[in-house]
């Protein structure tokens, strides 16, 4: 608003000093940024940064954010019925751990100059995305281990090349989400491998579980990279390190040994190590179903978002009451400093 | 790693909460951390019992029978929480409590367990406790099967329990039953903690909008009469408290009434004038509650008998 002011009316020789006095701060913003990227170093929130990059981080940041609380509830869906007191311990720790981890996320984000309400709003009115996997039913215990082995697995391989993203706030909150991830890989691991080695009936539900988050874990590395628009601009601004395929593939490779250990197998025949590549190959996934669940037609979206608007909105008066009561002990303070 | 009052992530185990308002806490700690070394784990005691280390007598068992129901049926109904909180600091918060409160629960069970025999002989467990028995064979007080109701329901309850589990648990340490006076010691900081978790949100509800305070009026009168339950003395509670194992509940009463009718005087809030229910929770009797909250617990557990998790 300001710039426009000044350039609707004629210009005196003071605003022409400030116009020119922005020119430069951008251009040496710009250059600046141009250095960091260059020496692969970190912007802080007070730096200068391009528009597009604000934007893009912010976006980003906000979905992982969301991501980790839309996450919560198909994990929540068994805390009830966990079979043990400890695995109720585990789960109930893991879904806690998420809130956590989009605590962080949103605080990284606000930095960026959006307010977690307003990010929440956003969530909440269906105009922001968070990952679809969690647009599928826990139907299971079984898919407690499938969740952690799979979804948290891939969530990792995504994860810790974010560790070194350019953004400081971003990139430190990732080492710390993904510390704890690794925790929650292995229990989900060790539930399945629990479940393997049980009754017939438990290996069953373990492979049926295996079998239904499988596709939709590789597709949390998003589309194949010659229809990633948006992958080439953020390896270039140091965010994203690896192509989702290259990324896939390495997880891929990881699955198939691990899964060995299980005594289970992936659904997938066409899981090959390519010698010519030296990359890890998988069969066809069937991205027509990810484009529908990313649209909103997945099983679980509308029930999703519901559970967060419910959640939301019967806490209005809890969050009303917090303000109401802090701004009353704010002006009971200020009242007896000036006494 | 700060909390207000004197308490460390260390020493609870679990990492910190926030309350979500006042924004000195560090809410993003992982509930997943390592639990310190020198904190006692129902595994430790499971180990003691299994080698004989250890064994309740029959009153103790059923002594630790009534603890661990009341802080397992508590944390079943608290984990619905998570998820569903007003805020992610209270998701957060709310599901750090009944994680304390499943880990007293555990360690209560696993000791109690230790002084019976399943019905074939072989060694009972906590999660035989948990998930095998009927709800008649629940010990816990009524107080802690209660519906969550709203926030402020919750936080009502949470304040009840939480004064009356650190005026018990702090007793408790000088048990003369060295297993018993170890798990309150390791619980009586984490209550601690839930008590000024439910005293801020008293506070804030109480002296916030008109509607929360209208809610938080609501949700006492609600609670209030399953607090006479929590101080009713049996033939158990005196037998163990003239050997020196067990408080007697009565016991709890004064310092309980004067320091929650302070917290109330605080807020501006009445003691509630409401008639007290007669409980039975000790021997069996419940409300209409339990049985729908134990059908969800256990039923996985039941649909597969004898296997493991």
């Amino acid at each position: 608003m300001a710039a426009q002011n000044l350039q609707s009316v004629p210009a005196e020789p003071q605003a022409e000093a400030a116009q020119e006095q922005a020119r430069q701060h951008q251009a040496d913003g710009q250059a600046y940024f141009d250095r960091v990227m260059a020496e692969d170093s970190r912007i802080e929130p007070r730096d200068w940064m391009p528009p597009a990059y604000r934007k893009t981080l912010l976006r980003q940041i906000s979905q992982h954010a969301h991501s980790e609380i839309i996450g919560m509830q198909p994990e929540a869906n068994w805390i009830s019925r966990a079979p043990s007191l400890k695995r109720k311990a585990i789960l109930m720790a893991k879904v806690q751990d998420e809130a956590g981890h989009g605590l962080y996320l949103y605080s990284a984000a606000e930095t960026l100059g959006q307010s977690r309400d307003q990010m929440m709003a956003d969530l909440i009115a269906g105009k922001a995305r968070y990952s679809s996997i969690f647009n599928y039913p826990a139907r299971t215990w079984a898919d407690m281990g499938a969740i952690g082995w799979l979804v948290d697995g891939a969530a990792i391989c995504n994860q810790v090349p974010l560790c070194r993203a350019s953004y400081g706030p971003y990139g430190r909150a990732m080492v710390r989400v993904c510390k704890e991830e690794s925790f929650h890989q292995r229990q989900g691991f060790e539930i399945l491998l629990e479940l393997a080695n049980g009754t017939p009936e438990q290996k069953q539900m373990a492979q049926d579980a295996v079998d239904r988050w499988y596709a939709p874990a590789l597709m949390m590395f998003g589309p194949p990279d010659d229809d990633s628009p948006n992958s080439k601009q953020s390896m270039a601004w140091n965010i994203k390190r690896f192509s989702n395929d290259e990324l896939r593939s390495r997880f891929v490779g990881m699955m198939v040994e691990q899964v060995r250990v299980l005594g289970l197998t992936l659904p997938d025949d066409q899981v090959r190590f390519n010698e010519d590549t030296k990359k890890w190959e998988h069969g066809p996934l069937d991205w027509n179903e990810f484009q529908e669940v990313l649209a909103g037609r997945g099983p679980c979206n509308a029930q999703r978002l519901e559970r967060r608007r419910e959640a939301h909105d019967d806490g209005a008066w809890v969050r009303e009451a917090a303000a109401a009561y802090a701004a009353k002990q704010q002006a009971k303070e200020t009242k007896e400093f000036a006494a | 790693m700060t909390r207000t009052g004197t308490n460390t992530a260390q020493e609870t185990g679990h990492g910190d909460i926030s309350t979500g308002v006042a924004g000195s806490g560090d809410s993003n700690a992982s509930a997943t951390r390592i639990t310190p070394g020198n904190a006692l784990r129902p595994e430790d005691i499971a180990l003691e019992v299994r080698t004989g280390q250890v064994k309740p007598t029959a009153d103790v068992a059923e002594y630790a029978l009534r603890l661990g129901d009341d802080a397992l049926i508590l944390s079943q109904r608290l984990g619905h929480w998570i998820s569903r909180a007003p805020e992610l600091e209270e998701d957060v918060a709310l599901g750090n409590i009944a994680l304390d409160q499943l880990g007293h629960a555990r360690s209560f069970l696993t000791y109690a367990a230790g002084g019976m025999d399943n019905p074939d002989g072989t060694a009972r467990t906590e999660d035989d406790l948990a998930y095998f028995r009927r709800e008649h064979q629940f010990r816990s007080a009524q107080l802690f099967e209660q519906p969550n109701g709203d926030f402020a329901v919750t936080i009502a309850r949470q304040f009840m329990v939480s004064y009356y589990q650190f005026e018990l648990y702090r007793r408790l340490t000088e048990s003369s039953d060295a297993t018993l006076a170890a798990i309150a010691a390791k619980a009586v900081k984490e209550v601690d903690y839930h008590r000024d978790h439910s005293a801020q949100w008293i506070l804030r509800l109480a002296g916030g909008t008109e509607e929360s305070r209208r809610r938080m009026i609501h949700g006492l009168r609600l609670m209030w009469p399953y607090v006479n339950e929590l101080f009713q003395d049996d033939d158990l509670t005196e037998r163990l408290a003239q050997a020196g194992a067990a408080v007697l509940p009565s016991s709890l009463r004064e310092d309980f009434d004067r320091l929650a009718g302070e917290l109330l005087a605080a807020a501006e809030l009445e003691v509630p004038e409401v008639p007290a229910a007669p409980g039975g929770g000790r021997t069996g009797k419940h409300s209409e509650h339990l049985g729908y909250l134990l059908a969800e617990m256990q039923v996985l557990a039941r649909e597969h008998p004898g296997a493991k998790w």
